[in-house]
């Protein structure tokens, strides 16, 4: 760290997006020859701050200072031809394009218009060497592995003199070598005065990289810290925050033991279940009537383990079995026939189909199961939809209205119908309440609790660990793409203690504050 | 850490694998020339080759266009009826007693006009250039028909100068001005695609148009151009075509369309686009040109053999571009 003056100010910056408020009256500095680390949880205004400050967004209120001058930039492409480059999490290059051409496109050497090609693969060459990289400079891109790709795409941004290097998300498809050698062109790149901010969701990698650490929650700036004065629970617990509990109580009926619950065969239990690249093997049990809480930071192994379950991806080791019985879930197809239902955490793009009506997409999943040449008589239709419209108190109460003109909570409920309807014995809500207004929350886990009580087996994924909390008979931890503890929801289990096996790593009682 | 070294396979295996699809349609025609010279004595002679060109030439201009468009991952479907309305407001000026200079103007500013319209709709209105480019289609078409629904004979002297004119060797052997100018228009292009930016930004929006957006580079633009190219190379074939037949008619070219994506593609280019090359159309108007005088040569097969021919050929080369994995999506 330096203590120069900061080569990129951001001042009390704003930006609101129509019924959100993305951004609030954040600051945040940049110095040179520092790694910055930009946390949050989802949604936290990680990638708005990121997008305001490269233009692709336009600023509502504040300012930012580059150096001594004030900016505002129009795109990504003044702003690095001002120094502020922008490397993205999914690699963007031209896979069919030769790596020194993808390096120096759009401001190829040229000598009266023609692209002086010995030039461009020598300054390639050049460049590459300066990050220690010895490849084929006009083999096209597509022929190396995604590390090389990021680097080639760091190369193609510190290229225009970049003073402040962007990284978002660099890691995240990277295996454990690869984030090495990333990491050791950062080290080298902040040597050499470059200034970069570092968003990842990996907290070993903070720990590991950055000089400060800049905490960011609903929008708002919670804190600049650096990063030795910052422990990692202080860290986990700034990220998400002590919700102030607004949302209406679940009822504290007594809940059922659940030694109880556990009593008998599980409905399914998965042993040392594992996806090489996605997440370590894993042992769980659900029973029926009981709810599994995943807790851990987004990018944790969350959905991946949910995914696992579902069949949506392919275990590549460990064993299911299902009412006691092995089975094998290959493709969500059997995991449906199964009896396993799936509300994925990505609603717009996974779940519902916006320009179908509310009855259409609550039918899909059902239709699905049947096979499209058994069409579900409309009067049966009418029923079901009318029913779960009724139960979920979906508005408006219309079946006929596309989806995409109700509100997100309420999309949330029809997709939560299309699932209901077939009558999963085992649901995996990911992030069910993200995004949506309070009162739809507390309306979707008191279904929960009804629908475990009812005896449904239920996988709750959610950011929030307050209400994973309060819905969960258990909750497993997830920690960097491991789980690392499954907890008994007892009296001794509180936030507290979750933060701690998430920041610690260990089950919680040992870790030092 | 030392000096980090990543190689992506020994180089003989991987550099040719771009041109494999290019070099493959170069064997294809040098088998199919073999095969003609051994059946037929006459097949030897240089003017068959020529005469391929002399033949094909327009077809050779309006392909050079359509890489450029199928490189983006685009389509145009227009270019046949864009070739037969060049011809036709060609012939219908001439005869109307415009002097020829202007009415050469006139008739290649028509198809790089509706080319830039079309690709303005593709890129600001975000349609499908399929369906675009069947407008278009239709639109030119129809306004051929609207000039005159019979044939329009062309007597300008330049005209039948530009149709008459052989340029050859003491042995007899010759072209016509028409394969000169669609070897212009081959270099021309071949060098706007290897060294100019917007060459590059075509090959890059093909590769991959979010990632093109994204490192800055004019999409919007480049997609226009496009458009606009094939539009002016549309016309140039048509000027080109009404050389060869001295006349405007308003069902010339029907189905040219697919005739010259056939070529494209045979040549190697591929469909979903940032891969290929002008060299590899050129070699695909010659598989077609050298099918045809094949099929001619023989005598006693039907014409349409030469469809059927170049239907299979086409299913091959895509299966085989598939297998190759050229794709590199």
């Amino acid at each position: 760290m330096t203590d120069t003056r900061p080569v990129l100010t951001m001042t009390g910056i704003s930006k609101s997006f129509p019924g959100v408020r993305a951004l609030h009256n954040v600051d945040f500095r940049l110095f040179p020859g520092e790694v910055h680390a930009l946390m949050g949880e989802n949604g936290a205004g990680k990638s708005t701050l990121i997008k305001v400050l490269t233009g692709v967004y336009g600023i509502d209120e504040g300012t930012v200072t580059l150096g001594d001058e004030q900016v505002a930039f129009s795109g990504p492409m003044q702003a690095s031809a001002a120094g502020v480059s922008t490397v993205y999490q999914e690699v963007n290059l031209c896979p069919n394009l030769s790596v020194a051409e993808n390096i120096f496109i759009g401001r190829e050497p040229r000598r009266l218009g023609a692209v002086r090609w010995g030039e461009v693969r020598r300054r390639a060459r050049q460049l590459l060497a300066r990050l220690d990289l010895d490849i084929d400079v006009t083999a096209p891109v597509a022929s190396y592995s995604l590390a090389v790709q990021q680097m080639v795409a760091i190369a193609r941004a510190i290229d225009v003199q970049a003073r402040v290097l962007i990284l978002d998300e660099p890691t995240s498809s990277l295996d454990a070598g690869e984030v090495a050698q990333l990491f050791r062109i950062m080290r080298q790149l902040r040597d050499e005065g470059i200034a970069i901010l570092f968003v990842t969701h990996f907290l070993d990698q903070v720990y590991g990289m950055a000089d400060r650490i800049t905490v960011l929650r609903n929008g708002t700036l919670v804190g600049e810290y650096p990063t030795a004065e910052l422990p990692q629970l202080a860290l986990v617990e700034k990220m998400i925050g002590k919700e102030l509990d607004v949302l209406e109580r679940i009822e504290e009926e007594p809940r059922r033991e659940l030694a109880v619950l556990e009593d008998g065969t599980p409905f399914v239990a998965v042993s040392e279940l594992g996806r090489k690249g996605a997440v370590a093997p894993f042992s769980l049990s659900i029973h029926a009537g009981e709810v599994v809480g995943l807790a851990g930071l987004l990018g944790s192994g969350r959905t991946e383990v949910a995914r696992l379950f579902f069949g949506a991806d392919r275990a590549d080791r460990g064993e299911v079995a299902l009412s006691g019985k092995p089975t094998s879930l290959r493709n969500p197809v059997q995991a449906i026939e199964h009896g396993i239902g799936f509300c994925s955490e990505n609603r717009r793009a996974e779940g519902i189909i916006p320009d179908l009506t509310v009855r259409e997409n609550m039918i899909l999943a059902m239709q699905a199961a049947r096979g499209w040449l058994r069409p579900i008589p409309r009067r049966r239709q009418d029923e079901l939809v009318q029913q779960y419209i009724k139960a979920l108190s979906i508005r408006p109460a219309n079946p006929d209205l596309p989806v995409r003109n109700l509100s997100g909570g309420n999309q949330q409920k029809v997709l939560l119908a299309r699932w209901l309807i077939t009558e999963p014995r085992l649901l995996i809500l990911d992030e069910p309440t993200r995004g949506i207004d309070i009162g739809a929350k507390a309306e979707i886990q008191k279904l929960v609790v009804q629908l475990s009580d009812g005896g449904m087996a239920v996988l709750f994924i959610s950011a929030e660990l307050e209400e994973v909390l309060r819905l969960s008979h258990k909750v497993a931890v997830m920690r960097d793409r491991e789980m690392v503890a499954q907890l008994d929801n007892d009296d001794t289990v509180d936030a507290d203690r979750v933060m701690q096996t998430i920041a610690s790593g260990s089950q919680g009682e040992e870790a030092n504050q | 850490m030392s000096t980090t070294s990543l190689t992506a396979g020994p180089r003989w295996a991987r550099l040719p694998r771009r041109h494999v699809p290019v070099l493959v349609t170069l064997a294809l025609l040098l088998v199919m020339y073999g095969v003609g010279v051994s059946q037929y004595r006459a097949f030897s002679n240089v003017q068959v080759i020529f005469n391929v060109f002399i033949d094909n030439g327009f077809l050779l201009v309006v392909a050079v266009g359509m890489t450029f468009v199928i490189l983006t991952g685009g389509i145009d479907l227009s270019v046949g009826s864009v070739v037969a309305m060049t011809a036709m407001v060609s012939a219908w000026l001439l005869q109307s007693g415009l002097p020829a200079p202007l009415v050469l103007v006139i008739a290649l500013l028509i198809g790089p006009t509706l080319g830039f319209l079309m690709g303005c709709a593709i890129h600001f209105f975000e349609i499908q250039p399929f369906i675009v480019t069947l407008a278009g289609m239709f639109f030119a078409r129809g306004m051929c028909t609207f000039i005159s629904g019979a044939s329009i004979p062309i007597t300008d002297g330049f005209w039948t100068t530009m149709s008459q004119y052989r340029i050859g060797d003491p042995r007899g052997n010759f072209v016509s001005v028409s394969v000169l100018i669609a070897f212009a228009v081959v270099l021309v292009a071949a060098y706007v695609l290897a060294y100019t930016r917007l060459g590059r930004n075509v090959y890059a929006i093909g590769g991959n148009p979010q990632s093109a957006l994204l490192m800055g580079l004019p999409l919007g633009r480049t997609r226009i151009a496009v458009y606009t190219i094939s539009g002016l190379c549309s016309a140039i074939g048509g000027i080109l075509l009404s050389f060869y037949t001295l006349s405007g008619a308003p069902l010339i070219a029907i189905g040219m369309e697919l005739d010259v994506i056939a070529a494209v593609v045979i040549g190697g280019t591929v469909l979903t686009g940032g891969a290929g090359y002008i060299f590899g159309t050129v070699l695909g108007v010659l598989v077609l040109g050298v099918i045809q005088t094949l099929i001619t040569f023989d005598g006693s097969l039907n014409s349409w053999w030469t469809k059927i021919v170049i239907g299979g050929l086409l299913f091959a080369f895509i299966l085989f571009q598939r297998l190759i994995g050229i794709r590199y999506k």
